[in-house]
């Protein structure tokens, strides 16, 4: 027996060792399987998309970029054995990823004790407030996105609302800002309900919500089928109320999914990718936008999400502060992203500070309304 | 001077995990070596419960989320010592799994993992939804144990990834050291015998349900006190950890090892935990690998692997 | 009342999604005394075959039916490379077999189908029934009819068939089946074939409603499973019954009580049921063997 074990344990030493390369080594560790693979998916092949296209480019002043990717699966533990991997035993000089909340926090604890940066790709506030010496993040957070919600609520006249949301981290984490933040915006919320990612239906919850005295509007936070499903229902139910969507469905996808005639009227607030078409000749964000989506679409056969638009941004914006910064050292990097001013990526215009490891305000949600099966900008 | 199997496992085992290090070329192999060891404290107590008692639990993650979430909520709520939380989150466990197992155990067949299925998805259940307390599925952050700054002011700096690596290996041992004590205990022998024929055991006079129950209480502590340590290990803490998944992952990695011995277990938790991360060059094909090898395991080593290579070799040397 | 009519339409339609998937374990378990866990992944086959096929150019109904039989033929196939082999071991390892088996079919679903989420369009349409102010999907109609069909089969079978004798006999004593001149190999390869496809027709028939992926199966095993032991393993009848008790008891919990711990209130039954009845509300009386 003590023979087999030293045969696996060399085994094992073996595979894990990888031998050191002059280059930029950058480490990932996305959920592009398990429950939120629906948005680490996108954002693994993001990645590998841009570091071969940057490698063909020739890299960052010559120098090529090594992305050592790993998949977590969504479980914090794992999470937190492959940070420890890729800064330890791949020597990275940088980590992106955390798909999710539970994911980024544990890369974060890994990332902060051994002075990489690390930007992640998860939603909530907690990430970056307060402010993490070396820790940055590139989607919206979920406060942002209700306050959106509401600010478009108020304008309709609405101040009674109805919420279904998943139970999953992203469902709950943005229930819970959005109950938090509805006071400063004047909305009551009436009805909270809630489903499992997995359920096959939710006329039941949404039938509470119809019958619940003064409701105005309903706001469903989640991802995946479940909106997907929420949307069916509520068509189905033929409830005639403002139909609210949070970012986490921003995708041609969902429109497929639920079905032309159920998403019609559905309102969410998105990123300047999934309207590319509609940006002002202008804008900051059109060339960046329309090269990602056409680049993206033809490698891989799916259309664009937001999920990988923040991978995307994730990537541009540490390539550029390794550029700036002319060094790859991790605290060198650190700094450079710290100052970045005015970087336009898909989600919005990033402009980090000290005070500030987010970058975005809510002029970068755009309150997309879907009208006859295709994205359409609210003014 | 000849070994008993009870010495000979425990002084490999002790042996292995203070020379291991030697050949660690980075920090990282610290962290898979404790985790390692805190799956393989989770699977003793399932060779105790499945292997000795012929009982099988779907819901064991329940009781390591209840350890790892009494170190959580414990220090900060009614400020006791993280130490003390492990503990109390053991004794926690204790009783639940004596609770749900009394009523279930007078019962014969596998009825025990129905129940325990849904205890396992009850407890992730009120993990996830009570917000207010356990902040849901986004996770909670989990105190400093603060022995490590203890030891340092004694003189002994150790790196984050060490100390765990080496109480991790402490807490495995003391384990597999009480584990293999109670196999020969009274106790012990009487549950072997009962997993050979509960009627028979029951007509020599044996109150067959105690001594079930009693497997099921010890094994829930076993789970109890592995997600307490992977808690304070983790800092970080979420529902995940009572999944499903999580408590067919203990099952499968004590059967895949080798139910019946202490040995098999820990072997099994090293193999699970190992293999994912050697496998990571495969990308893609992880999961397809993982699953072939959990079922030819299944089909060709039977009784799981170490039980399945010493009668192997025993048969070799006769 | 028409709230009430509405959450018993929505628990209806659940809990003939999870009917079926119940039923698909029934003949597994009769057979060999294994809970298969891949049950679950033979549900979501059906699902993704079908929308590739159709995706493909074939109609919808020979998409289904390749879906039917290919996911029949990987049942027959799983019998044969991974339970036969290890015929004689205990019955946990024949059920980390099929967990081991659930694993590698979703790894080789996910390189083969991706990762994206699809559906398919209903059979008869997507607009609502209404009735008297609740509504009902045309589709949920099928997939309560396959439910009953399905169980109406099943049951035929096992009662008027010798055949269907035979797999029972099989189940309760191997050797006495085979000295009886029972070809039990052959009622494995059956019932493996059996239980495949009608987890597939499942796939195929709650897709257009719950939209499918790569992982569901996990999902559909672990309610099936629950509402299977509710009603009794391995009895088409208590599969049926415990998967709509378990369907309508989650949509009143909602409508009524707490949505967040919906979910729990099948779990509680199930302990009741364990702790009052424990061979489940239509399972067999079980004697002892020494």
């Amino acid at each position: 027996m003590r023979n087999l074990l030293t045969t696996a344990a060399t085994a094992a030493l073996v595979a894990l060792a990888v031998p050191a390369l002059a280059e930029i080594r950058i480490g990932a560790s996305l959920s592009a399987t398990g429950p939120a693979a629906f948005l680490g998916d996108p954002e693994l092949r993001t990645l590998e998309m841009l570091v071969a296209d940057l490698n063909a480019k020739g890299g960052i002043d010559g120098e090529k970029i090594k992305l050592v990717a790993y998949d977590d699966g969504g479980d914090p533990n794992k999470a937190r054995t492959f940070a420890t991997r890729l800064i330890e035993d791949d020597e990275v000089v940088a980590i992106i990823g955390g798909t999710t909340t539970g994911t980024t926090m544990s890369i974060l604890a890994v990332a902060e004790e051994a002075k990489i940066p690390f930007i992640s790709l998860a939603g909530a506030i907690d990430i970056i407030d307060p402010v993490k010496p070396f820790t940055f993040k590139t989607p919206h957070t979920d406060r942002m996105a209700c306050q959106k919600i509401f600010e478009d609520m108020r304008k309709r006249g609405i101040g009674r609302i109805g919420m279904i949301s998943g139970t999953d981290g992203f469902g709950a984490s943005m229930q819970a800002q959005c109950k938090k933040v509805a006071p400063d915006y004047g909305i009551e919320i009436v009805a909270d309900e809630t489903y499992d990612p997995r359920d096959a239906d939710m006329t039941a919850q949404l039938t509470k919500i119809k019958g619940t005295a003064g409701v105005q509007a309903v706001l469903n936070p989640g991802f995946g089928q479940g909106p997907a499903i929420v949307t069916r229902n509520y068509w189905q139910l033929a409830i005639d109320l403002p139909f609210y969507q949070s970012h986490g469905v921003a995708s041609d996808g969902f429109i497929q999914l639920a079905g032309i005639e159920a998403v019609e009227g559905v309102r969410l607030p998105g990123t300047a990718l999934l309207v590319a078409d509609l940006l002002a000749a202008d804008d900051p964000q059109k060339p960046l936008v329309d090269a990602y989506k056409a680049m993206f679409e033809s490698k891989t056969g799916t259309p664009v999400s937001t999920f990988g638009g923040y991978a995307h941004d994730a990537f541009l914006i540490m390539t550029d502060a390794i550029t700036r910064a002319g060094s790859a050292e991790p605290a060198a990097i650190r700094d450079a992203i710290e100052a970045t001013a005015g970087l336009a990526g898909t989600t919005g215009v990033y402009t980090f500070s000290p005070e500030d490891h987010l970058g975005l305000d809510l002029s970068a949600f755009r309150m997309l309304e879907i009208r006859g099966g295709t994205w359409t900008l609210v003014e | 001077m000849r070994l008993t199997p009870k010495s000979a496992t425990l002084l490999i085992l002790v042996a292995l995990i203070a020379l291991a290090p030697v050949f660690f070329p980075s920090g990282f192999y610290y962290r898979v070596g404790a985790l390692v060891f805190v799956n393989a404290l989770a699977v003793t107590g399932i060779v105790i419960l499945t292997g000795w008692a012929g009982q099988i639990s779907l819901g064991h993650a329940g009781f390591a989320g209840i350890g790892a979430y009494a170190c959580a909520l414990a220090p900060v709520h009614w400020g006791i010592h993280p130490a003390l939380s492990v503990l109390l989150g053991a004794a926690a466990s204790a009783v639940l799994a004596w609770l749900v197992g009394r009523p279930i155990l007078r019962l014969k067949g596998y009825y025990l993992a129905v129940a325990s299925l849904g205890m396992g998805i009850l407890i992730s259940m009120v993990l996830n939804n009570e917000r207010a307390l356990t902040r849901g599925p986004d996770g909670i952050g989990v105190p400093e144990l603060g022995l490590r700054a203890v030891l340092k002011d004694a003189g002994l700096g150790l790196s984050n990834g060490q100390f765990w690596y080496f109480l991790c290996g402490i807490a495995l041992v003391v384990g597999a050291w009480a584990a293999l004590n109670l196999r020969d205990s009274a106790t012990g022998r009487a549950l072997r015998a009962l997993h050979g024929s509960e009627v028979a055991a029951r007509t020599v006079g044996m109150d067959v349900a105690r001594l079930k129950l009693q497997a099921f209480v010890i094994s829930a502590v076993y789970a109890s006190v592995s997600g307490s340590l992977l808690a304070l290990q983790n800092r970080f803490i979420t529902p995940d950890v009572a999944g499903f998944l999580h408590s067919v992952e203990m099952v499968t990695m004590a059967v895949l090892g080798g139910v019946g011995s202490v040995a098999g277990g820990i072997f099994g938790a090293a193999v699970l935990t190992l293999l994912p991360q050697v496998l990571t060059v495969l990308a893609e094909y992880e999961q397809l690998v993982l699953g072939a090898v959990m079922v030819l395991v299944m089909i060709f080593l039977r009784e799981g692997i170490v039980p399945s290579m010493l009668r192997k070799g025993r048969r070799r040397e006769e | 009342m028409s709230e009430l009519l509405q959450f018993l339409l929505s628990g209806v339609t659940v809990g003939a999604v999870y009917a079926l998937v119940a039923l698909g374990f029934t003949m597994i378990y009769n057979a060999s005394d294994v809970v298969n866990f891949a049950q679950g992944e033979f549900v979501m086959l059906g699902g993704m075959i079908t929308v590739f096929a159709h995706a493909a150019g074939a109609p919808l109904p020979l998409a289904a039916l390749t879906a039917v039989v290919a996911t029949a033929a990987l049942g027959v196939a799983m019998n044969k490379l991974a339970i036969e082999p290890a015929r004689g071991a205990p019955v946990v390892s024949l059920v980390i077999i099929t967990i081991g088996a659930s694993i590698f079919i979703r790894g080789a679903a996910q390189l083969i189908f991706g990762k994206q989420i699809h559906r398919f369009p209903a059979f008869s349409g997507e607009d609502p029934i209404r009735i008297l102010g609740a509504t009902i999907l045309p589709q949920s109609l099928w997939v309560i009819g396959g439910a009953v069909v399905i169980f109406v089969g099943l049951w035929l079978f096992f009662t008027r068939t010798l055949l269907g004798r035979a797999v029972l006999a099989t189940s309760n004593n191997r050797l006495a089946a085979q000295l009886v001149g029972i070809n039990t190999p052959f009622v494995m390869t059956l019932s493996f074939a059996m239980s495949a496809g009608i987890g597939a027709l499942a796939g195929v028939l709650v897709t257009p409603i719950t939209l499918t992926a790569y992982d569901v199966g996990l999902a559909f095993a672990l309610k099936g499973f629950a509402a299977a032991m509710l009603g009794g393993m391995g009895n088409p009848k208590g599969a049926l019954a415990g998967g709509l008790i378990v369907g309508v008891l989650e949509a009143m919990t909602a409508g009524y009580l707490s949505s967040q711990y919906k979910d729990a209130a099948a779990f509680i039954i199930i302990f009741a049921v364990l702790f009052f009845r424990p061979q489940g509300l239509f399972g067999r009386q079980s004697t002892d063997r020494v």
